[in-house]
């Protein structure tokens, strides 16, 4: 049910029966592994390509929900995924292995609450009863696709963020019991003209700050109704800029209660992590592991997740365009009874 | 041992010179390495490179600033002993063992090594 | 070139921009300047080292013992860049690992293990020169140019 612009509104609350994370070896050292459901040691989960590692995770992250569910693969009636490999062949294929029917999404790295939204959609109207909704990334897979051989020597500057290799998946239902999903707002796609891959974070700020706004606007609320607000990979410098950018527009949100999930997956002296996570896999796994598992213990009751993605292509780059950003927020809500 | 602390200093120059290129210029590093690779062949034009190796050994000849004024050196020589054709055919004369050694080497390693992320 | 670039922008896109750029962490430009010197100097070290020891131990001269010297350098960066420790020292050093011939060897080495998923040809064959590619490019049409002009002043009795 469509609230405000952008916003819409889940009567029936579809309610998140069962999350899976899989994550790889960088994740496991960072201070999150034991939120994680399956920690790999070996970055190419034996298989023969980074790309293959991928698939698999998404896989085995679908796997490890449905069991989690006490369901069978032909209980779900649709399977939403999306990555970042060219043509979402990761989720493509995992749909393939599923066999279950498929809509693959991009909206990057906002991918896990672009697939949450829409889920919780199909439930919320009847035209689904379970449904699994994720998103995966490989770190040497997007660094091979987007920049450099992952063995090539270029020096990154501290603005730059370490793509988390990771799934996370969650099983929407109309029934059982869990933490529900009670609106999503579909972010715009905002431009600010900045085209540095090396500093996505500060590109896709301002499009988390429009979101968070949108979601406030439409829905008549305030930071006070949430326990914790998660941006999905900003990283710590677009987490800075998007807090002043909300502050400036008098919706400023206390520290503890704001945070990022490319912060949260990684410990500060992580070599080579720099700004941060980020990543399909960073928002997904970050939300699916460590916030849902800090819900359960019901240290946090009403949270908002604010996805946030940068639509560029290694072509896009090249021919000097732009980086568009998007960023779409999801409400979760596990209260006492549930 | 006086040519150790040249070759250190000018080799060590050479590479702040890329490093600005890539923090102030805002280049990446394939950017930087062409700038580099083409003000070699320029000193090399100018025969003011030769000079910087004598003075400097591994400092001028390590950097890849050296490829640019080895394919000006091989193409000029040969141009020399056979006219306007032997800037096509000296270009790679001097280069090639670099050029080769890189290919062979490479090929050669992806035939046993993977990449460790 | 950041002025013309920001002339495009919409009065809010250039309002965001320094918004952002007073919150962003600078690039250590000093502290990367030093560690390049240090480590492009210390390469340019070995360099010689190996250089030295082809001229004292076979019969090479010092301007013959340029080219075993270059390849032993090119192997040098190659076997890094398959123990996969090129990547991280040249986090730290930079142009210091970039520059010098080691990072050309690098540069080919990891493009070649990196495609090897993608085949012999197409992968390693195809993509071996996708970074190294556009050095060779410019240095050959550089090289043309120059070889050219300085023939054609030396035929017309110039210098």
């Amino acid at each position: 049910m469509l609230q405000g612009h952008q916003t819409w509104i889940f009567p029936s609350r579809p309610t998140i029966i069962a999350t899976a994370t899989v994550v790889g070896p960088h994740e496991a050292e960072g201070p999150l592994a034991e939120d994680f459901d399956l920690v790999h040691g070996d970055l190419w989960l034996g298989q023969d390509s980074y790309e293959k590692a991928e698939k698999k995770m998404l896989e085995e992250a679908c796997e490890v929900a449905i069991r989690k569910a006490g369901l069978q693969k032909q209980d779900i009636q649709f399977f939403l995924a999306g990555d970042l490999l060219s043509q979402i062949i990761s989720s493509s294929f995992a749909a393939r292995t599923m066999a279950v029917p498929f809509l693959g999404l991009y909206g990057a790295c906002s991918t896990a609450m672009e697939s949450l939204a829409l889920g919780a959609l199909i439930v919320d109207s009847n035209s689904g009863n379970n449904v699994i909704c994720g998103a995966v990334s490989h770190n040497a897979a997007a660094e091979k696709q987007y920049r450099y051989p992952t063995e090539y020597g270029s020096q990154k500057p501290p603005t730059a963020q370490w793509t988390v290799t990771g799934a996370g998946v969650a099983l929407l239902s109309s029934g059982g019991s869990g933490p529900r999903v009670t609106s999503a707002t579909i972010g715009r796609v905002v431009d600010m003209g900045l085209s540095d891959p090396f500093n996505m974070g500060g590109a896709m700020a301002p499009a988390a700050a429009d979101t968070i706004t949108a979601h406030f606007r439409d829905l008549g609320l305030t930071h006070r109704e949430y326990d914790l607000i998660a941006t999905g990979d900003l990283g710590r410098v677009g987490h800075k800029i998007a807090a002043d950018l909300l502050q400036k527009h008098d919706l400023e949100i206390p520290a503890d209660k704001f945070t990022d999930c490319g912060i949260l997956i990684y410990r500060e002296d992580q070599p080579a992590v720099l700004a941060g996570g980020s990543g399909c896999g960073c928002a997904a796994t970050v939300t699916y592991g460590h916030i849902f598992n800090r819900m359960k213990k019901r240290e946090l009751k009403r949270v908002l997740i604010v996805a946030t993605g940068a639509l560029l292509s290694p072509l896009s780059y090249q021919q000097k365009e732009s980086i568009p950003c998007i960023a779409h927020a999801v409400s979760i809500e596990f209260s006492q009874k549930e | 041992m006086e040519m150790y602390f040249w070759a250190f200093v000018v080799g060590g120059l050479i590479c702040v010179i890329g490093q600005i290129l890539m923090d102030v210029g805002k280049y990446t590093p394939a950017h930087t390495i062409s700038i580099l690779v083409v003000m070699g062949a320029v000193l090399s034009g100018l025969e003011l490179y030769e000079p910087l190796i004598d003075f400097a050994g591994a400092g001028a000849t390590v950097p890849i600033t050296s490829f640019g004024n080895a394919l000006v050196k091989g193409a000029l020589s040969e141009a020399e002993r056979t006219g306007l054709v032997g800037i096509l055919t000296g270009i790679f004369e001097v280069t090639s063992a670099g050029i080769s050694s890189a290919i062979i080497f490479a090929f050669i390693a992806s035939l046993l090594f993977k990449p460790k992320g | 070139m950041s002025n013309k670039k920001k002339k495009k922008l919409t009065p809010t896109q250039q309002e965001y921009q320094d918004f952002a750029r007073a919150r962003e962490p600078r690039r250590p430009v000093l502290t990367n300047v030093l560690k390049a010197f240090l480590a492009g100097g210390a390469i340019c070290l070995i360099g010689q080292g190996v250089a030295d020891f082809f001229v004292w131990n076979f019969d090479f001269t010092e301007k013959t013992a340029g080219n075993p010297t270059v390849a032993v350098m090119i192997l040098l960066g190659v076997i890094l860049t398959v123990l996969g420790v090129y990547d991280h020292i040249a986090q730290w050093a930079g142009a210091g690992t970039a520059v010098p011939v080691t990072g050309f060897a690098n540069s080919m080495a990891s493009a070649a293990i990196e495609h090897r998923t993608e085949g012999f040809v197409l992968g390693v064959g195809g993509k071996m020169f996708k970074l190294a590619g556009s050095v060779i490019v410019f240095g050959v049409v550089s090289a043309f140019v120059i070889a050219l002009i300085r023939t054609i002043i030396t035929a017309l009795g110039g210098s």
